[in-house]
């Protein structure tokens, strides 16, 4: 799988992690793959809300030792 | 597609409620609403200016003027606020906690184009002039928030 952007948002707090995935979703083309990693604890509830009010997708939800990873495709 | 609205009324002068108006007006914008956010009452001095202005007013908005906090940096707590003890204690924890502080909430919600709007009526009763208040704001009535706010799913009273 071909990630085109990668949003660190480890560390960051509500909203941080979602304001910098919108940012750089805003500047992908669509198709395109944003892989985002979080640690806010809110995170896997939170994105899956976001991309249910978008055209977005989850193509993929990773949890290893407090580390969301999210691949998301630009819808 | 006409994009989706929120609108926020921030009553309230306390730091806690603020900060909670300005992440949900984030959260909104990152969910590409087109966000209002109304000033209005105590609320009117989150948008104050630090500095003293120099203004023609009369003696009882003065005294407003002296005994309101003078922007964002200065609002107190509704809870805990401990005689001014409270609002250091929770920026220091927000710091830890990598949370962002409510000037730096205002200036991204600002970079994501929620609009940030003054009551005028509430303006004019606390002796609050435009020149006291940041830049960048929109002056207007109930009008204009019913306005925006009957087209919004998200109508938000802090």
């Amino acid at each position: 799988m071909k990630i085109d952007v990668l949003v660190d948002a480890k560390g960051l707090s509500c909203p941080m992690p979602l304001v910098k995935a919108k940012k750089a979703i805003d500047a992908m083309l669509v198709g395109q793959l944003m892989e985002l990693h979080s640690t806010d604890k809110g995170a896997l509830t939170d994105f899956q809300a976001w991309v249910n009010k978008s055209n977005n997708e989850i193509v993929k939800v990773d949890t290893i030792s407090g580390i969301y990873t999210f691949v998301i495709r630009k819808g | 597609m006409e994009k989706e609205k929120t609108t926020i009324v921030l009553f309230s002068g306390d730091l806690d409620k603020a900060i909670a108006a300005f992440i949900i007006a984030n959260g909104a914008a990152a969910y590409d609403h087109d966000v209002t956010i109304f000033f209005t009452f105590w609320g009117l001095n989150t948008l104050r200016k630090d500095e003293h202005v120099d203004v023609k007013k009369g003696w009882l908005e003065k005294a407003f003027g002296w005994m309101m906090p003078r922007g964002a940096k200065k609002l107190g707590l509704s809870k805990l606020n401990m005689l001014g003890i409270g609002p250091p204690m929770i920026k220091h924890v927000m710091k830890k906690h990598n949370a962002l502080s409510l000037p730096q909430l205002i200036e991204l919600a600002r970079e994501q184009g929620v609009k940030l709007v003054a009551c005028t009526m509430t303006m004019d009763l606390l002796g609050l002039k435009e020149d006291e208040l940041v830049d960048g704001l929109t002056y207007a009535g109930v009008s204009a928030y019913l306005g925006d706010a009957t087209d919004a799913k998200v109508n938000l009273f802090i």
